[in-house]
């Protein structure tokens, strides 16, 4: 008798698994990553002629909530119409049963790999004010991502980013602007309760008193890792922003960019330690706040998350006004070497 | 404010101060007035000149390097007309104009460009 191989077993797997597009205008052509409760495929728009990735629910049980999540996800991206956020073109459910959503097909790099070939603090931080953009246009539709992560935000090959997987994303009923509630297609939903993680990085869950963990271990606000589902809001992903922020301060450069690692200051660490203060409270209260703080750095201003000393006024003045203090100097040294000379 | 009214403004009132420096020399302290109207007037072309050129060049480097080459020159001039006290005048002279040269590049707004012309 002979055994198949694991290779073969793992090819008919993928081939008995690959959704059924017939009756749609897709084509599917490979598949390019497998999350918690679904597969994300690369396809063809065969109407447009265009190359869109295809996420599908692995199990075609419609009414569950695993496609409940699924159709709920595509909901909440079409209402995040952002250049930093992935685009959804189409959403609806397979012969099969299966539920599926097309969005832009990103070609490019997760964050977490592409910030090794930027060595430059600065231009991490300008990468950072993007994703803040992002987030503060999804808050202020009323939606909270609660899973930002540098695995979770993409840069493009013509340097645009998007924060992808909104698969954890939580609506706040209280915060969708009028015009949304208004909006008689516009679809609410009740925050998410025990839904399982469908990042693929997604660490092991554990079940609290209050909830289910949904996030990223390191990234995860307190409150969200206790589970407080309902306690969550805006501050939760400020968090989370706080931690990006600090893994971004940190991350090694790749050694043959021939520049030396970014070295963050105190200013930069009161801004990540604000951020990701225990209590929701101690926080910065929107994410406007936050990147206006990161700004303020990246202008050589002061920030709000910390008190200077005098001296290090002054040294921050000098860093800024460098040129013409030294031109000033140079002048006044002079005038005075003239007049010390012209007594003589 | 526009890089041309910077440069001149800057360059008139650095001019005077440079030229009321010449109070600490005993020797010219008689002609002060004259020393203080002509370094201002000095400083109001130096300012023109180098604000039309941070209208024209784009670049912090070239912006002092001309307020330098602008300032020496003018300098330079009024430095022949004395017949003497070339370093007094000269060297500050050509210190303020990069100042100029600096602040107009740094600070000047740049000049809005035509609705018909875009």
């Amino acid at each position: 008798m002979k055994f198949l191989s694991d290779k073969a077993l793992e090819r008919l797997r993928e081939g008995a698994d690959a959704p059924d597009l017939t009756g749609t205008r897709y084509r599917l052509l490979e598949r390019i990553a497998r999350g918690g409760m679904g597969v994300i495929y690369a396809a063809e728009d065969q109407t447009l002629s265009r190359r869109v990735a295809l996420k599908v629910l692995d199990v075609p049980i419609p009414g569950s909530d695993f496609a409940h999540r699924l159709n709920r996800e595509a909901h909440v991206l079409a209402r995040l119409e952002h250049p930093g956020i992935v685009p959804v073109h189409d959403v609806g459910t397979l012969a099969d049963g299966r539920v599926f959503y097309t969005m832009k097909f990103v070609e490019g790099q997760r964050l977490d790999l592409h910030i090794e070939s930027v060595p430059s603090l600065p231009d991490r931080l300008r990468l950072f004010l993007r994703i803040c953009d992002a987030v503060a246009f999804a808050h202020a539709r009323g939606v909270l991502h609660r899973d930002l992560k540098p695995a979770n935000v993409m840069v493009g090959a013509f340097g645009e980013l998007l924060v992808m997987d909104w698969g954890l994303a939580k609506i706040l009923r209280d915060s969708v602007p009028s015009k949304i509630a208004a909006d008689p297609d516009a679809t609410i939903f009740q925050p998410p309760d025990a839904l399982p993680s469908e990042t693929e990085s997604a660490q092991p869950t554990a079940v609290t008193g209050h909830g289910t963990v949904l996030g990223t271990p390191g990234y995860m606000s307190p409150e969200q890792a206790r589970g407080e589902i309902a306690q969550l809001d805006q501050r939760s992903d400020i968090f989370s922003l706080g931690a990006l922020l600090r893994f971004l301060a940190e991350a090694p450069a790749r050694q043959h960019t021939g520049r030396s690692n970014p070295r963050k200051d105190k200013s930069l660490d009161a801004i990540c330690a604000k951020a990701t203060a225990n209590l929701p409270s101690d926080r910065y209260s929107t994410v406007s706040e936050l990147s206006a703080d990161v700004s303020r750095y990246l202008d050589g201003l002061p920030v709000t998350a910390r008190r200077e000393t005098f001296l290090e006024k002054v040294a921050r003045f000098y860093r800024r006004h460098t040129v013409p203090i030294l031109l000033i100097a140079a002048y006044l040294v002079m005038r005075i070497l003239l007049l010390v000379f012209s007594r003589r | 404010m526009n890089k041309v009214l910077l440069g001149l403004l800057l360059g008139a009132v650095l001019g005077a101060i440079d030229g009321a420096s010449a109070w600490f020399t005993p020797a010219v302290r008689a002609q002060i007035v004259g020393i203080i109207v002509g370094s201002t007037v000095k400083g109001l072309i130096a300012g023109i000149a180098i604000g039309f050129f941070a209208r024209k060049v784009h670049s912090l480097l070239l912006g002092i390097l001309f307020g330098l080459a602008v300032g020496f020159v003018l300098a330079f001039i009024v430095a022949r007309m004395q017949h003497g006290y070339y370093f007094e005048i000269i060297l500050p002279g050509s210190i303020v104009g990069m100042i100029v040269g600096y602040a107009t590049q740094r600070y000047g707004a740049a000049t809005p460009v035509p609705a018909a012309s875009r």
